[in-house]
């Protein structure tokens, strides 16, 4: 659905509505109690952007306190096995607190006490952004509740336990599909009533604008690092680069300092879940269609009446409907293309690393991992090699009890089929 | 900007009788579109000025738990936007006068056609359209398929708005202003914000259109007290938790014609108090 301009409500709201837009993509769609807030966040974000006191607290705390940078890690017997690829992992598992979502929590808790804000929310689906969340609170003294999905919080005790002894309140959403994206309604929610007080830290690249193209930024340290990593190990820049997407805020990190480089090729990997065919999946920019969700435009799964489907990932940080809006529009631009894995093949990718590497990864992650196969099919098919640069977002310890029942399932049906 | 006149007639009648408005939100299709078919007029002859007719979604987020569960139990009835407005359509046939508004967010709106959606919207004699999460920045486009149909945009101001987005939605927007009064989701509370009268003054320096106050009016003081400061009161949470308390269906229409009347009584002259 294209963006209609010259609309008869004048030049002035054509410009504002362009403001913080992807393309088509992204906007400000939310209750107006929230407007003012987003302006205010957005001159914040203006300011500090541009501010160096502010940029030197935050490199500060990613090198002593998060331990930044991050390795580049030529993963040997991985790619030795791939055949075709030369395969780099960026080793965002490496992160204080398991995975790349702290770089963007710590960068908003110091923007939210610029803001005068006592009090942090946020929405969590795997538990690591709510764990990265907590963690920026703790650090810095505010008040901190995360809102977390019911069937969430079943699948990932170990980082409820973990929020709480961080301090934080985890408030169980029993509405809807109890996941992700009802925790999120759930977090808009709270934020209309506590918003003079309260800073909302989104964990992806999605919501209203500026949060996606401020979170973009924050995570981009991720790529302006690799980039600089693998030009000194290589001598030059990787043939593609690599990385899961949910709401893709790990892969819009890496990817953004290489859109200029029209010799890298971009892949996201998405979550097929248990088949794009079977409608149990979270693949928004395979299947999706062009909606609004959450504050803004983008890919968004949803039926014929415009209600949105649950997705369905065995990882619940891929388990959401809708994906940033900037991917929404690198897609559509053919900037970047998305392929999706399944949860069995996920599951392979997993215990492959586990085995090769000795590093377990995030069942997100794993995804990235996975597509590997195919994409080593692929350059083989072409005749070649190909040098790949893969975001390991996170690790995989908060996976492990969760894995451990899948994978058994896996070898009996193996074993059976 | 079209307009089908009705909010005009409505307006200058509430005027003559020195009032304000009483606008219901009634939750379309809870528990099924037959029961909201007979609602509606019921209300209307209990005192209801005008109507919100509210199309439920899976992901209500600027709604509280009734609204919430009012939504389920619409869409687990299968409702749907084309549903809703055939119901306007028929109510309309035997009501002429009252306004009647759609309310629904935004993505039902996309997978129907925004073409569509206001040409048929209007056909079915709908008179204007609120979108909770489509402030007017993000408008345009609605606007542009909403400028060829006889259907005017309601947009909202709450308490955070500032001067230049108060004259904004003066502006952009059609039919009345909608007031927000409390920060956070729609439901009832037991008192109004505390600053309703100051808010309120600041829009009733620039308005160009009458204001009507939603967002947690329960009792009949209450909407007293938004009756005097603005130009029009909207319950909704509140006229649905009238109706769970009851079972038959019978009995929720008597006891949300009964609840509306009460609200109306105090409703006479609420404007020649100012």
């Amino acid at each position: 659905m294209p963006r209609l301009n010259g609309t008869d409500c004048g030049d002035e709201m054509e410009k504002i509505a362009n403001k913080g837009r992807f393309g088509i993509f992204g906007g400000r769609y939310v209750p107006e109690t929230l407007m003012p807030a987003l302006e205010e966040l957005e001159a914040a974000y203006d300011e500090v952007r541009e501010d160096p006191a502010f940029k030197a607290e935050l490199a500060a705390i990613l090198d002593k306190y998060v331990g930044r940078p991050t390795p580049l890690y030529h993963a040997a017997r991985l790619s030795g096995e791939l055949g075709s690829l030369k395969i780099y992992l960026k080793r965002e598992d490496l992160c204080h607190t398991g995975a790349h979502k702290i770089n963007n929590t710590l960068a908003q808790v110091l923007l939210a006490k610029r803001l005068g804000k006592k009090r942090i929310i946020a929405e969590t689906g795997a538990g690591q952004h709510g764990v990265a969340t907590a963690t920026a609170a703790a650090l810095f003294g505010l008040e901190c509740d995360v809102y977390m999905g019911e069937e969430d919080i079943d699948r990932q005790a170990l980082n409820v336990f973990r929020m709480r002894l961080l301090g934080a309140r985890v408030i169980p959403v029993t509405s809807g599909s109890r996941t992700l994206k009802d925790a999120t309604n759930e977090t808009l929610r709270d934020w209309t009533a506590s918003v003079r007080t309260t800073h909302y830290i989104i964990g992806s690249v999605v919501g209203p604008d500026p949060f996606p193209r401020m979170i973009r930024d924050f995570q981009s340290v991720i790529g302006r690092e690799a980039r600089g990593q693998i030009l000194e190990a290589e001598g030059r820049l990787p043939d593609v680069c690599v990385a899961c997407v949910g709401g893709g805020s790990n892969a819009i990190g890496l990817f953004h300092p290489f859109l200029d480089d029209a010799g890298v090729e971009l892949i996201g990997v998405e979550a097929a879940g248990r088949g794009i065919e079977t409608g149990e999946h979270g693949a928004s920019l395979n299947a999706g269609r062009v909606g609004v969700l959450h504050g803004c435009q983008m890919f968004l799964l949803y039926d014929d009446d415009g209600q949105i489907i649950p997705a369905h990932s065995v990882s619940a940080g891929l388990d959401y409907p809708g994906v940033g809006p900037e991917h929404s529009f690198i897609k559509d631009s053919g900037r970047a293309r998305y392929h999706a894995i399944g949860d069995t093949d996920a599951l392979r990718g997993f215990k492959r690393l586990s085995l090769l590497e000795g590093i377990i990864p995030a069942l997100e992650s794993a995804h990235a991992i996975a597509f590997l196969s195919v994409l080593a099919e692929e350059v083989r098919q072409a005749g070649g090699t190909k040098t790949v640069l893969v975001c390991l977002s996170g690790r995989g310890d908060k996976d492990v009890q969760q894995a451990e029942g899948l994978l058994r399932e896996l070898s009996d049906d193996e074993a059976k089929g | 900007m079209q307009s089908s006149g009705r909010f005009e007639a409505l307006f200058k009648r509430l005027s003559a009788e020195a009032r304000a408005g009483l606008y219901p939100f009634v939750a379309a299709g809870d528990p099924n579109l037959a029961f909201t078919r007979r609602l509606i007029p019921a209300l209307a002859a209990a005192g209801a000025d005008g109507f919100e007719i509210g199309v439920p979604f899976s992901d209500p987020l600027a709604d509280g738990p009734t609204i919430q569960r009012a939504s389920m139990r619409s869409l687990k009835g299968g409702t749907t936007l084309r549903g809703v407005i055939d119901l306007v359509a028929e109510v309309r046939a035997e009501a002429p006068d009252p306004p009647m508004v759609l309310m629904t967010y935004y993505n039902p709106i996309i997978a129907f056609g925004l073409k569509e959606f206001c040409a048929e919207a209007a056909r079915a004699g709908a008179d204007a359209v609120i979108v909770p999460d489509l402030p007017p920045e993000e408008a345009g486009e609605l606007l542009k398929a909403m400028a060829e149909v006889p259907l005017e945009p309601i947009f909202m101001l709450a308490p955070t708005s500032t001067d230049a987005r108060i004259d904004l939605v003066n502006r952009s927007g059609g039919g009345f202003i909608y007031y927000v009064a409390q920060m956070g989701v729609t439901g009832a509370r037991d008192t109004l914000a505390p600053d309703l009268g100051g808010a309120l003054e600041r829009i009733n320096r620039v308005k160009n259109r009458p204001v009507a106050v939603g967002f947690g009016i329960k009792t009949p003081e209450q909407a007293a007290e938004a009756g005097a400061l603005g130009d029009g009161v909207i319950v909704g949470s509140a006229l649905i938790d009238v109706m769970e308390n009851e079972d038959a269906e019978e009995e929720k229409i008597g006891a949300a014609c009964r609840y509306i009347a009460s609200l109306r009584s105090v409703l006479e002259k609420s404007r020649t108090t100012t």
